[in-house]
């Protein structure tokens, strides 16, 4: 079924969403955007779990699966809370620029 | 050829869709667009045989997490961004940084000999999900539930609005 699609397809796919998710991450003042870069780059961690229990084979062939559950439910919490708090500061702040949170700074 | 024709349709939907993410000025485009990289990779899991997978990416990942998203950017006013790089980080520090882990990390997977088992046949994996979950990982299983109840309560008392007396 592997057609002549071989390991290095996907992780070099998973590679793109990852830097894709990075430089979102990277260049971003949107507190949103920042979390949009994260929700790429936990993709990308999923892709190659997933293309590793394929091409892995024998019995660890659904831990792989199983870690990229976690890695879903993991960024499920993950975007409700950072949302929550987005929320919370735009109630506040009336901005999610994250270069003007800077309340705590001394 | 059709398993690899398909494969690069689905990385084009799926690059296509994160670079617009990445690179859009306005962030309600970068919303939607992040629709366009989740399907992708939902079939992505498909074509690796990850039937479950693929349900648990629609269901959490485009009817949750993205409507979640989608809401948040509705409700904060000035999303428009003008200027869309960071002060500590600009678009050049950014795309040098990663360009260079991109180099290092396709350095390490093209020069790997990487193990290929011989393709098994296509079969649900339910069942052996299933059975990981309630056999070996069980305790982590147990535990996610934990952390889903935590973020569920958190995520109720920070974003209520507070009444002043």
């Amino acid at each position: 079924m592997t057609g002549g699609l071989t390991l290095n397809h996907f992780l070099v796919l998973g590679l793109i969403l990852f830097l894709l998710g990075g430089y979102c991450v990277l260049s971003r003042r949107n507190a949103i955007g920042i979390l949009l870069g994260i929700e790429l780059i936990l993709n990308a961690a999923n892709v190659n779990y997933i293309a590793f229990s394929f091409f892995g084979g024998g019995s660890a062939k659904y831990d792989g699966q199983v870690f990229a559950i976690f890695v879903i439910m993991l960024a499920a919490a993950e975007a409700v809370i950072g949302l929550a708090i987005i929320l919370a500061i735009y109630q506040n702040l009336r901005t999610i620029d994250v270069g003007a949170t800077e309340t705590l700074s001394g | 050829m059709l398993t690899q024709f398909i494969f690069y349709i689905l990385a084009a939907i799926t690059v296509l869709s994160a670079g617009i993410t990445a690179f859009s000025r306005n962030i309600v485009y970068s919303a939607f667009a992040l629709f366009g990289a989740f399907a992708g990779v939902a079939g992505i899991y498909i074509l690796l045989g990850a039937d479950f997978l693929f349900i648990i990416q629609i269901f959490i990942y485009i009817g949750g997490i993205l409507v979640v998203t989608i809401f948040a950017v509705m409700l904060t006013q000035g999303i428009a961004e003008v200027n869309v790089s960071n002060r500590a980080v600009g678009f050049m520090p950014a795309l040098i940084t990663m360009a260079g882990a991109g180099a290092v990390m396709l350095y390490a997977i093209v020069r790997t000999p990487w193990y290929h088992a011989k393709a098994a046949p296509l079969a649900p994996t339910t069942y052996g999900i299933g059975n990981a979950f309630l056999g070996p990982y069980v305790l982590p299983f147990e535990v996610a539930s934990i952390v889903l109840l935590a973020a569920l309560v958190g995520a109720v008392v920070i974003s209520r609005q507070e009444t002043r007396q």
